[in-house]
């Protein structure tokens, strides 16, 4: 029967997406493992897979010690921050919503900075109160801006800038008083910035990421009908309640190890879902893997752009998205900016 | 036989003052009940108890014999459907997608649907003549068209309630009718509660009428009994006529001014 064909999304029809997006992903990152101010050609990376031994020790330094991590974490991050967008935006009836915009970002970092003035461990105490940044960030944005039924778009922008203002000047305030080295750089928290990355972020987080993202993926249809409003989802059967704050919980885990990582990256949340959404629709069940292994790819892209469009010097990487998300953004709220404050 | 529906002494408020006060009836399967009242009279808050969305603090809504209280929430979904006044979704699903929602009650963990959903959302959409209007974004569609979808999801869920909180208000007179007309088509299988500010509507397609005061019932009964000047006048305070619709012999009203008869100064 033709309408099941057409209209019914099934594991298979998802498999396909996320089989076709992964292959993007894997040329993206391997275009990106080729690039940069050393000139290494793509015949000596791909030779790396077929047989090694015939590269020299720098070129094999360069790959694995210096680009394949920042490419796996630039990949990590817009994957986690991608998710978050998707998920705000769903649960908060809002297009416009997204980590960066807000607060949660900012409120995230300082999380991050406290945590490395109590000299935790970069691994697992930085991502840790991150999150719990992260988490709080978002009780306050809820707190302050929480109308019946959702949040309006003037509320939720009005109170993003704030609270980003807000956390900024702690930011500022910490950054400036202290000649400690592990707060490398304002730049770093406040543009976002992959250039330190390393494996051994990976080996804790990465996995809590994968379990995360599967956890909001049961819920990918619980958010469908979240986005035509909360009353009307507990009618149809969802245990609304349960759904937000687990959801909740979930992003600001994956948004808060992202920005621990990377500093602020804005705009990834906003650009990577409504990308997809022209493409696939808003079913979240296509959408939320859609995005996830977008983001990544958009990511590494934004990286890879930053660390060479000014080559030998480098650009933070949330510049190149502030660059390609504020347009984009003022395009989404001229265009239909008046839709979305009914509610 | 028990009852579909039945509300016990049902109370309720949000704060100090209590919005529903003591309110009992029953709806019965094959039933059509209109509920009127003025503004703030508690109609909307009426449909949210009993569909479980507000938990009355004392008396308790019954479910074919059972309290609402013990059932899980997707159980109530199969049970109750609520078709809203109005319905915003914040990105452009289509028309069927919005309908086939409906099935969520259906299918447990698996996010995903079965073929037999697609058959049940389709069937649902051919009976309020959906149908051509499926692959369409649900922001594209006119009031009308959009309640006639939401009506479509509401069957899509299969329930053996379906309540309707004002689903008229911003239709014209030929989208008004289209909606009643669907609604009472539906009676043979179920029961339904319509809240609605047409009196006179409510009064041509229900068969009993809740006349809601303060968030007591003032009087509940067949529409005549229920639709009087007096009865109208005294809750709404407000003068008017009623009469007899000549067509369909049910209770009309006409609302009186104040002023000059109601009658305009010529020029």
């Amino acid at each position: 029967m033709s309408w099941n064909k057409y209209y019914r999304i099934t594991p298979l029809r998802v498999i396909n997406l996320a089989v076709a997006l992964s292959a993007v992903l894997v040329v993206v990152g391997f275009v990106s493992l080729c690039m940069g101010p050393a000139n290494i050609h793509v015949k000596q990376v791909l030779l790396l897979f077929s047989d090694s031994g015939s590269i020299d020790q720098t070129t094999w330094m360069i790959l694995f010690k210096i680009r394949l991590p920042r490419i796996l974490l630039a990949g990590v991050v817009g994957f986690s921050l991608s998710i978050g967008g998707v998920v705000f935006q769903a649960l908060l009836r809002n297009p416009l919503a997204e980590p960066f915009i807000l607060g949660v970002s900012s409120g995230s970092a300082v999380g991050a900075i406290a945590a490395i003035f109590l000299g935790l461990s970069i691994d697992l105490g930085v991502p840790f109160l991150s999150f719990m940044g992260a988490l709080f960030t978002i009780f306050l944005v809820m707190g302050i801006g929480r109308r019946q039924g959702g949040l309006e778009s003037s509320t939720l922008l009005l109170t993003g800038v704030i609270v980003n203002a807000f956390f900024t000047a702690i930011i500022m305030f910490f950054i400036s008083t202290t000649s400690d080295t592990r707060l490398h750089s304002i730049l770093f928290w406040l543009y976002g910035d992959l250039s330190q990355s390393r494996y051994s972020q990976l080996s804790i987080s990465f996995p809590i990421i994968i379990v995360v993202s599967a956890i909001v993926y049961v819920f990918s249809r619980h958010l469908n009908l979240l986005v035509g409003g909360e009353d009307s989802a507990l009618q149809m059967g969802v245990d609304v309640e349960l759904v937000k704050w687990l959801l909740f919980l979930g992003i600001s885990l994956i948004t808060g190890i992202a920005i621990s990582f990377s500093g602020i990256i804005g705009f990834v949340g906003l650009i990577v879902p409504h990308l997809m959404r022209m493409f696939i629709g808003p079913d979240h069940r296509l959408l939320i893997p859609a995005s996830a292994l977008g983001g990544a790819s958009f990511m590494i892209a934004a990286d890879t752009l930053a660390r060479t469009i000014i080559s030998p010097s480098e650009l933070p990487v949330g510049v190149v998205t502030a660059f390609l998300g504020a347009p984009f953004f003022i395009y989404l709220l001229k265009q239909r900016g008046s839709r979305w404050i009914q509610n | 036989m028990d009852p579909e529906l039945k509300l016990n002494n049902v109370s309720f408020k949000y704060g100090q003052d209590w919005c529903i006060q003591d309110l009992g009836f029953e709806l019965r399967k094959g039933e059509i009940i209109g509920v009127i009242g003025p503004n703030g009279s508690g109609k909307s808050t009426l449909l949210k108890i009993i569909d479980g969305v507000l938990r009355a603090q004392k008396g308790d809504v019954l479910l074919g014999g059972k309290s609402l209280y013990g059932f899980k929430r997707s159980e109530i979904a199969r049970h109750i459907a609520m078709v809203p006044q109005e319905s915003a979704f914040s990105f452009p699903f289509s028309a069927f997608d919005v309908v086939l929602m409906g099935r969520f009650p259906y299918s447990g963990h698996f996010p995903f649907e079965k073929k037999e959903d697609i058959q049940i959302a389709r069937e649902s959409m051919e009976l309020t003549s959906t149908i051509d209007l499926a692959m369409r974004s649900i922001h594209e569609l006119s009031g009308g068209e959009k309640q006639r979808v939401l009506i479509a999801r509401a069957l899509t869920q299969r329930a053996k309630i379906i309540l309707l909180d004002e689903p008229t208000s911003f239709l014209d007179i030929r989208h008004k009718l289209e909606i009643f007309e669907i609604i009472s088509s539906l009676t043979h299988s179920m029961g339904l509660i319509i809240v609605s500010h047409d009196i006179s509507l409510a009064a041509q397609f229900c068969h009993r009428v809740i006349l809601l005061n303060k968030g007591k019932i003032y009087k509940i009964g067949t529409p005549s009994e229920v639709v009087t000047a007096e009865n109208i006048g005294e809750v709404y305070q407000c003068p008017v006529l009623v009469d007899e619709n000549p067509v369909s012999n049910t209770p009309r009203i006409t609302i009186l001014s104040r002023k000059s008869n109601g009658k305009k100064e010529s020029l």
